[in-house]
């Protein structure tokens, strides 16, 4: 149990780890070199487009120190994405360190500082990795100032390193064994292994990870998950390498997985502590907090008649990613769909762009909006995050809009456009810290639907890429809502409506009924697009006829060529929705959330 | 837009009206003397392979001597066919002849470029059998016919025309084009009205569009050339219309107009009712049942096909039932025939050809819809609304 050591590598995102957990496998030599890829552990193929990781990854590193002694690692790779920050949390519940890496060109950006709060909080031992020192534009000496003053880590203990180039691999390894403590457990006392992640194999059910603080799992033993009291056969435990490798049991200390016949990911809830029928430990581990989604909107199938299709690949889907969650909906223009939630609009679009590609769904996506509380004249208090169920206004005594605190880290010039944005976005009580000459840390309170559509972009567009932000959701506040309902020629599109801020309303519909404009393809005839608040108009815009769709010429040497053009347009057709008399594509449905003169 | 729907309900015509079942015949003949700029037929300006062409284009039409029967219109299209010396036509239609069984009458049309057109020309023309010329004078307004890259000039559209009158070729067609940049409506109906006072038996009007591979595409790219807007190319051919058929024309194909029911082009309207053609040449395309072929649109690929003596075949379809279907729909909104509700596989829906109706896209006939001006106007989207 003394050779066992395991860390999480953690980070802002883009950082690296990615990329550091590769020269670390190889390094180790647990893949061949003829089957390494960049990014190894990224193998989802949005996150292999995307580059970014998505979902944590547990691998377990062979390691051999210079005096022979041997050593498990293991590693869990994280995603820098704030929407995944829980699965960062999780993975650092498993571990006794962390690899703290700050990219030196970029310096300490608002995740790293969110991150390293997370290690503390879990008193991990800290390793600052300063990496890609192989840009030319690497400062490090600045970054070291602000591991200093922004981190409260002692500079000196910095570890130097090119992911890329594969410098400091060696020395971050040493660090490991050296800094970080091997974990503390006893292999005799009752079982409590946390589950930290589970994924789905569609031959094996569940994979449950966990890391056993104590006792033994072994294959055969009947298992307990402590907060819902089911039981399991353990059919077989092992440990991350890459693939998965079985093993005799999992002991006090480590990291690994087990198998049992769990049948959908759902059926766990990740947190719980995991125990052995017949010996049972007495309390559970502390679990986690909830993940709860943060922005919600609906799915329709294009075809109404894919109601059922789309069900079963949102079941398929949530095998895989417990963090969505959705229930039935159904619109007067759409038909039957979902109401989902995410955690965020990452998770959104990861979702959308899954579900068609891999589920193969052609899906229209409506605005997302946050949770909003209405308290009513009969005192109830309903929550709604779907504008279809907006209550009577008649009958609203007040509302609520969820809010957040937002970090921004920026250096100093950029003060001001940022003041300029947060107010703006209704943002109030701004705090403004200096931790290192140059640099300002701006926090304020956001609502968080002011945030949610291009507030990042936004952010990062005013400050060349150096502006970086992370947000907590804190509490509800009072706001005065409404819903804005689109019209398309007079007739009401229930899908398109959206819950807004009452001041924002105006500007929020003309840059709808704008947006809108361009989306909707012409047709015959003309389209009038309208913002209305509770029946009264507020923004248009039209869209002109087009008169003429006739090519000149057809004989012998153009139908082919005319038809195959048809057959296209019809598939493409299929990507529109009919709403009244007027064809309206897939995209326009998110129109409102493109607000930007894009 | 009520008011030209009225103008143009005609009732369906009989189907007699110069639609026949025999198959059509084209020949493709790939020479120009230059390219115009916003042309994508193919042709090229080698004149000088125009005989061994001719040799081949023989040899091809063998290789199909027993699979048409009889036809009943032979093309000569292209490119410019009266780029041909008046005996290589000769040495063409006779060869043809030879091989093939032709209708008596058939009708037999040759494309004329005006600065090709001699009395003598024509006279011998007529005497080999042509019956119907086709006339490419595009305007009668100078900067017009030099805007189009043409070769010839008004004057020399005015005096082919009148050539073509006096040999006696009643049957001449007239090839216009509108919607050239800043035209006018104005201009463009002092066109139709000079284009009227040859009493021609046929015109062809053309909106100008910008194509594939031409020089006005790559001029349109860099912005160097703007066709006026959907609205006033509507109104051109919405005023095309009612000018011609208030002038006694019927208004039978999207940019084709007949003087009377007779002289509709009989060749060309089987291409839009799935009637078998054989087309021979460089590009050609045939069609025979559900099989669509083409030639390879290349003429050295062509004679080399025919030395190492093989059909020159570029590429085919087997038109499945709903392809067959959605090419009827596309025909169906593009001529006066309208479209057989009850040869369209699935039927559409009633809904759909009631909307359409009340939509004045067409009119209703038992079971035929027509479509009107307006349906002409949109005749490449309705199919896309019925099927
Ligand atoms: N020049 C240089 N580039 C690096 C280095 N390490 C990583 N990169 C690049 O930085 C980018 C991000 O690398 P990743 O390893 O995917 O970053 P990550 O921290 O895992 O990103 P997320 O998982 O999305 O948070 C990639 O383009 C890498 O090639 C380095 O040491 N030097
Ligand atoms: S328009 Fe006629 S003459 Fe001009 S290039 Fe085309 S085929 Fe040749
Ligand atoms: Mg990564």
């Amino acid at each position: 149990m003394k050779h066992i050591r395991n860390f999480s590598i953690i980070a802002h995102i883009d950082h690296g780890k990615s990329t550091l957990a590769d020269r670390l496998i190889q390094y180790t030599h647990l893949v061949e070199d003829r089957q390494f890829r960049d990014q190894i552990l990224d193998n989802m193929d949005i996150e292999r487009e995307r580059g970014i990781t998505i979902k944590s990854q547990t691998v377990d590193l062979p390691y051999v120190d210079e005096n022979g002694r041997e050593y498990e690692l293991n590693l869990i790779d994280t995603p820098g994405h704030v929407d995944f920050s829980y699965e960062v949390s999780r993975a650092l519940a498993s571990c006794e360190g962390v690899l703290l890496l700050i990219d030196a060109a970029q310096g300490v950006e608002a995740q790293t500082l969110g991150n390293l709060y997370a290690a503390l909080e879990h008193n991990l031992v800290i390793i600052p990795v300063i990496n890609k020192i192989d840009l030319p534009v690497a400062d490090i000496e600045r970054v070291k100032n602000e591991i200093d003053d922004e981190l409260g880590l002692d500079p000196e203990t910095a570890i130097l390193c090119s992911a890329k180039e594969g410098i400091g691999i060696e020395e971050i390894l040493k660090a490991i064994v050296e800094r970080i403590p091997p974990p503390t457990g006893d292999a005799e006392k009752p079982l409590t292994a946390l589950t930290f992640d589970a994924q789905y194999d569609s031959f094996r059910g569940t994979i449950v990870s966990c890391r056993v603080f104590d006792g033994t799992v072994k294959q055969g033993d009947t298992v307990r998950l402590m907060s819902q009291g089911t039981t399991y056969r353990v059919e077989e435990v092992g440990i991350f390498r890459l693939p998965r490798e079985p093993q005799k049991e999992l002991t006090a200390g480590m990291v690994g997985y087990i198998i049992a016949g769990i049948k959908t990911v759902s059926d766990i809830r990740i947190g719980d502590t995991i125990t052995l029928d017949t010996y049972p430990a007495l309390e559970q581990l502390p679990g986690f907090k909830d993940v709860k989604p943060v922005v919600f909107s609906s799915i329709y199938p294009i075809a109404s008649d894919d109601y059922q299709s789309l069900f079963d690949a949102l079941e398929k889907y949530k095998l895989n990613d417990a963090s969505l969650v959705y229930q039935k909906d159904s619109s007067a223009a759409l038909g039957q769909g979902f109401r989902c939630g995410y955690l965020g609009l990452l998770h959104l679009e990861i979702v959308q762009e899954r579900l068609e590609r891999e589920f193969d769904q052609s899906i229209i996506m409506t605005a997302p909006s946050v949770q909003y509380r209405f308290y009513l004249d009969d005192g109830t208090r309903l929550e709604v995050d779907n504008p279809l169920h907006y209550p009577d206004p008649g009958s609203i005594r007040s509302s609520e809009e969820p809010y957040i605190k937002a970090s921004i880290l920026i250096p100093e010039r950029y003060v001001g456009v940022i003041m300029k944005l947060c107010m703006e976005r209704r943002g109030v009580n701004s705090h403004m810290s200096y931790p290192t000459p140059g640099r300002v840390e701006v926090t304020f309170d956001l609502p968080l639907a002011e945030v949610i559509f291009d507030f990042y972009d936004k952010l990062k567009s005013l400050t060349q890429g150096y502006g970086s932000f992370d947000y907590e959701i804190t509490d509800y506040r009072e706001s005065s809502l409404a819903k804005l309902d689109i019209l398309v020629n007079g007739e009401k599109v229930d899908a398109l409506s959206i819950l807004v801020h009452r001041d924002n309303a105006r500007e929020r519909a003309v840059r709808v009924c704008d947006k809108l404009r361009d989306e909707i393809p012409r047709q015959q005839f003309k389209i009038a697009i309208q913002g209305a608040i509770g029946g009264k108009i507020i923004a248009r815009s039209t869209i002109s006829a087009y008169r003429k769709d006739v090519t000149s010429k057809c004989y012998g040497g153009d139908i082919s060529r005319k038809r195959k053009l048809l057959e296209k347009q019809k598939k493409g057709k299929k990507r529109m929705r009919m709403v009244g008399n007027v064809e309206i594509p897939q995209s326009a449905f998110l129109a409102a959330l493109k607000t930007d003169d894009e | 837009m009520s008011r030209s729907r009225k103008a143009h309900s005609w009732r369906p015509l009989k189907r007699t009206m110069n639609r026949t079942d025999l198959p059509g015949l084209y020949i493709h003949i790939p020479f120009c003397k230059s390219k115009c700029p916003y042309c994508d037929f193919y042709s090229v300006t080698e004149t000088d392979r125009i005989e061994e062409w001719l040799q081949a284009l023989l040899i091809e039409s063998r290789y199909y001597r027993h699979d048409f029967g009889t036809f009943d219109s032979l093309y000569l299209g292209g490119g410019t066919p009266s780029l041909l010396h008046p005996r290589q036509i000769e040495k063409l239609i006779t060869g043809l002849r030879d091989v093939f069984t032709f209708d008596d009458p058939a009708e037999v049309t040759m494309e004329l470029n005006p600065d090709d057109v001699t009395r003598e020309n024509l006279a011998f023309y007529r005497s080999l059998g042509v019956n119907r010329v086709s006339l490419g004078v595009q305007s009668f307004v100078e900067e017009e016919v030099r805007f189009l890259g043409r070769r010839h000039t008004s004057r020399q559209g005015v005096s082919a025309i009148e050539a073509i009158r006096e040999t006696g070729f009643d049957e001449f067609s007239i090839d216009l084009m509108y919607g050239l940049p800043g035209q006018s409506i104005r201009t463009w109906g002092s066109i139709l009205k000079e284009a009227l006072s040859f009493s021609p038996a046929h015109l062809s009007c053309y909106q100008l569009t910008v194509e594939g591979d031409t020089l006005f595409s790559r001029m349109a790219k860099e912005e160097k050339l703007k066709l006026p807007e959907d609205s006033r190319q509507a109104d051109l051919f919405v005023y095309t219309s009612e000018y011609l058929t208030g002038s006694g024309f019927i208004h039978y194909e999207v940019s084709n107009f007949a003087k009377g029911p007779e002289t509709l082009s009989r060749h060309n309207v089987k291409y839009w009712q799935h009637t078998p053609y054989l087309g021979l040449g460089p590009s050609a395309h045939s069609l025979a049942g559900k099989k669509r072929w083409w030639n390879v649109r290349d003429v050295d690929q062509y004679l080399e096909s025919i030395h190492g003596d093989h059909i020159p075949v570029g590429g085919f379809e087997d038109l499945s039932s709903s392809q067959m279907n959605l090419e009827k729909l596309l025909f169906g909104f593009r001529t006066m025939w309208g479209i057989d509700v009850r040869q369209i596989i699935p039927p559409p829906a009633r809904e759909t050809i009631r909307g359409l109706c009340d939509s004045g896209f067409v009119t209703c006939h038992d079971q035929n819809i027509i479509p009107t001006l307006k349906g002409y106007l949109f005749a490449d989207k309705l199919p896309l609304m019925v099927s």
